[in-house]
Order: C-alpha cells, then structure tokens, then sequence
C-alpha cells in the first residue's frame, strides 16, 4: 500500500565512521539530520502521513456509514456504540498481533488496527453532533416543508459539523501517535527509526528526530483541521 | 405585494392518541374566514397546539378533515402543503449555522425562485419586520436577540407569501415590554397583508388583543365557545368560559374599545384631564379613578381637543 519502501541495507550509522557526535551517541546530532535526512527521515514521515491518511479516510467514511445507521435507526445505536467501545478498548499491540495471524505482517494489517482506533472516536461524535441539533430547529425544518433528506443534508449534517470536526482531529492525532507502534510489524511509519536507533544502543539523536516529527505531525494536522472547521462553521464561533 | 388569504375550516378534526382515553383534539369544527386572525386559548392540556399542528399535518388527524379553500388538507402533497403554510414557533427555530438572509430565504429556495428574486425578498421581508436590510441580512441568529429572532421567524414564514399562518405561541418567551411592541407590529402588519392566521396562546390578554375571533379550548380538546373577543368578554357561554377569561372580564372588554369609538361630542371644559382619541376605555378609566375626576377630555393625536367624556359614558 506504502509506495515508498526504505532503502535496503543499514541506515543506522556505523559509529565508527560518523561525527564525533554521533561516536559519542550525543544528544542531537545535526550532521546526522543532514545526511540521513533523504534516506531515513523524510521516507518515514511521508509514510507515516500515508498510513494516517488511509486510517482516518477509511474510518471516517466507515463511521459516517453506522453513524448515518445508528442515527436513523436507534435500535443499532447501542450496539454499534458498544462495538466500536470494545474495538477502542483493546490494547493496540495485542489488536496488531491478534491481526497478524489473519493477515500476515502486512500495511493491511496496521490500517486494520488504526481504523478500529478511530472508530470509536469518530462514530461517538458523529452521532453525538447529529443527535445534539435543537428539536425546535427541527421542527420549524418539518414545518417549513423540508423533506427528510434535505433536513439531514441542509440542517443536521452542517449543524454537527463541529463535533464531526472535533471527532476527526481527535482521530488524527491519535491515529499518528498510534501509527509508530505500526512499525512493530512493518517497517513503515515515523516508528520505523525510533524501533531502530532503539536496537543500535539507544541512538538519541535518531529517536529525538523521529519523535519529533511525529509530534509535530500531530500539531500540524490539528492546526490544519481546526482551520478548516473555522472555515465551515463561521456562525459556531459567534456567540 | 399580493395579498391572498385562504379560508380554513376545521370539520369534525379529531386527534386521539392510542392509549389514551381523552382526545387531544375533539371533533373540532370551525370556519376562520380569509384574512382573519383566529386565536386557539385555553389551559394547557385544551389541544390548542395540537389543533394548530394538525392543519400542516406535522400531526396526522385521527378523523374529521381540515380545508384550506375547500380542499382537504390531506389531498396535498405535505411538503407542498407545508411549504405553502406560514409556520411561526415559540422557540423560533432559526437555523443557527444560516445568516438572516439564508433563513429567511428558505422556503423560496426549496420553491426554486431565482437568486435575485430571493435576495430582493428578504430585503422587504426584513424592513417589513422592522429590521435593517442591509446590515442585518449578514448575521447569525446566535447574534440577535430574542425579540430580533422572533421577527426574523415571522419574516421566514411569510417569505413565500403564504395565505395562511399558523403561530404557535410566537411571543410567549419574550419580555413583556418587547411583547406588546411585536404584538403592536403584528397587528400592524396584518393590517396590511391580510393574512389568515391561527394563532395559539395561553394568554387571555393576547387573544383578545389579536385575535379577530377567538376559539376556547378546554381540557379532552373540546370547543367551549367560539366567538368574537367582544362577546366572548361580554356573553361567555358558560362558567368555564368566565372563570378562564376571569373576573375582570368587564375591564377586559373595555381594553377593547377607545376614547374615539364614543364619538366625543360636548364642548371642551378646561381643567380636566387630557388623553388622546386612541388610548383604550379601560385605560382611561384608570385615568380617572387615579385622577379622582368624572370626566376626561378628547383630544386627536395633535392636542387638539375633540370633546369631553364621562365616566358614565365609558361604562356604557
């Protein structure tokens, strides 16, 4: 699923040719963020922005689905609400683990596990923001000759808008602290480096830089989605 | 602008729900003719919601029919029946994430009138209503106040001209002071577009200000009487018509009149007191009680004195 595969062959410095820095393991060492930057960093952070990409696209578009399911007919709510508590409840090694044996050590596998992750989030807020619109908005909606579909669409879909955004940045963020435990069963994703420089005597300046990148991965993708909910709930912020 | 208004009966309209053995709305059967306000009042549990409810079929009536010029109600399509019926509730039910001008532009929008049409609309609506065109068509409900609101439903109802309104105790939760000033406006308006209006309250005070007619509703919705304010003050059918008009049923009869409607006549004595044409009978009655004095004089809305009234006179 990942275009983009590590070069073969080791990426971890041979200490015994880098800087004296790197000799030393100190803490930050700038000349192995310039040398590795090309073969080790970017690679990890472009896949890892791809692993979360799918993980929230998939469950976003699964969870609207039950949501849409478990709004309309409330029968499914409770089990849908408790499947995906369930689902959220497992610990996120034990989900990678119990998957491999279906699906082998493969991308599928982790997209799996992330996407039952953002489950739980998405779908709770998807039904919480569709449930929370005022009954008297939906009934002068009826009683203006709205029809089911153009209520959802014109009236409960924009008014959930901001706990649907609420639930995807939570979802996103989450999904990219997740995606380095991935790295556990593929070699993909910001964890890949971090799992390495932690098998070649604790290599800081390696661990820093990727745990780095995914922490600001994380605020960057929330910075962006709370700019896009401004953008498409100006009226929620006017009070 | 055009004005239409339709006539509306109720015939026999009943709503029952399963389970229960009041109805909630007994064979209620009654004509409000084109263009007249109809007050449903009466104590909560009298049906007059429901009543209201069932002519846009938000709640489907049990038995009976209701027409709106002659054809039933249940014949039309119901979006198309709704959207053909001005609808007006307590708690407004503005769109939030909608500016002023989208809400009020609703109705027309799911009509299908071009963009220009609309927008040319709402700028009437909204001076028709009492509210800025220019500025106030850009807001969002969440930054007007309650009076702004309500004005901005009554606007949204009439957008596509409807012939008839329903409103649903459409000032119930606004202050007093700004109650009366919307009902002033209301009646204002209404004077203009002749609509015909249903219109549901629980305060005697306001059906009898508003309404033309005025249909009490007691509990297990039956009809107790339906008449104009007038009579009903002057000539309530039975018991549970007074006691719910109540006691001072006379003073409320005459709220409904004016110092013009006597037709002043003596000559102008000084030294009494002064009220315009327009203040109301009972008004100026507390005027001379306060005042300790027989006599008042009439004057028109410039001062000018149009003659003298008594006490007795107002009485009647």
């Amino acid at each position: 699923m990942s275009g983009i595969r590590l070069a073969s062959g080791p990426v971890i410095p041979h200490f015994a040719q880098g800087s004296h820095c790197e000799q030393t393991n100190g803490w930050f060492c700038t000349d192995w963020l310039r040398e590795h930057w090309g073969d080790t960093l970017q690679p990890a952070l472009v896949q890892h922005v791809e692993l979360t990409l799918i993980a929230v696209g998939v469950g976003f578009a699964i969870a609207f689905a039950l949501a849409l399911v478990g709004f309309r007919f409330r029968v499914f709510d409770l089990p849908l609400g408790v499947l995906s508590d369930f689902l959220y409840t497992i610990p996120s090694l034990a989900l990678f683990q119990l998957l491999v044996a279906v699906t082998g050590l493969t991308v599928l596998t982790v997209e799996i596990a992330l996407v039952s992750y953002t489950l739980f989030i998405l779908y709770r807020n998807f039904v919480a923001g569709l449930r929370a619109v005022p009954p008297d908005v939906l009934e002068s909606a009826r009683g203006m000759g709205l029809t089911r579909v153009q209520t959802f669409f014109r009236v409960e879909l924009p008014l959930a808008a901001p706990a649907i955004m609420a639930g995807l940045r939570i979802a996103t963020v989450s999904t990219i602290s997740i995606a380095t435990v991935a790295a556990f069963f593929i070699r993909d994703g910001l964890g890949d480096p971090i799992f390495r420089a932690i098998n070649e005597n604790l290599f800081k300046t390696e661990i820093l830089a990727a745990g780095g990148l995914a922490i600001l991965l994380a605020l960057v993708a929330d910075g962006l989605l709370a700019a896009v909910q401004r953008a498409i709930t100006p009226w929620s912020r006017l009070r | 602008m055009p004005t239409q208004a339709a006539e509306l009966v109720f015939d026999e309209a009943t709503k029952r729900y399963p389970g229960r053995a009041d109805a909630a709305v007994d064979r209620l059967s009654l004509t409000v003719p084109a263009g007249e306000i109809c007050v449903l009042v009466g104590p909560s549990g009298g049906g007059k919601t429901t009543a209201l409810k069932l002519v846009n079929r938000l709640i489907p009536l049990t038995s009976g029919d209701i027409r709106v010029d002659g054809t039933s109600i249940l014949e039309h399509d119901l979006a198309e029946l709704r959207r053909s019926i001005g609808y007006v509730i307590q708690q407004v039910g503005l769109f939030p994430h909608m500016t002023v001008e989208a809400n009020i532009g609703t109705v027309p929008r799911l009509l299908g009138w071009p963009r220009a049409r609309i927008r040319e609309r709402v700028g009437e609506l909204l001076a028709l209503v009492g509210l800025d065109p220019e500025s106030d068509r850009r807001r969002f409900p969440s930054q007007l106040s309650g009076g702004q609101r309500q004005r901005v439903g009554l606007a949204r109802a009439l957008a596509a001209n409807p012939p008839l309104m329903l409103m649903d105790e459409p000032f119930g939760a606004i202050d007093p002071i700004v109650r009366s000033r919307l009902q002033d406006e209301f009646l204002r308006l209404q004077s203009e577009l002749r609509k015909t209006v249903v219109f549901v309250t629980h305060d005697v005070d306001e059906a009898i200000k508003l309404g033309d007619r005025i249909a009490i509703l007691r509990e297990g919705g039956r009809l107790a009487q339906y008449d104009t304010p007038e009579r009903i003050l002057r000539e309530p059918a039975d018991e549970f018509v007074a006691e719910f008009v109540g006691r001072d049923r006379a003073l409320k009869a005459l709220a409904l009149r004016t110092l013009g409607d006597l037709e002043p006549a003596r000559a102008a004595r000084d030294g009494l007191p002064r009220l315009p044409a327009s203040t109301s009978l009972r008004d100026a009655l507390a005027v001379l009680l306060a005042e300790r004095r027989d006599a008042l004089v009439v004057t028109d809305d410039g001062g000018a004195p149009l003659g003298v009234v008594t006490r007795e006179d107002i009485l009647g």
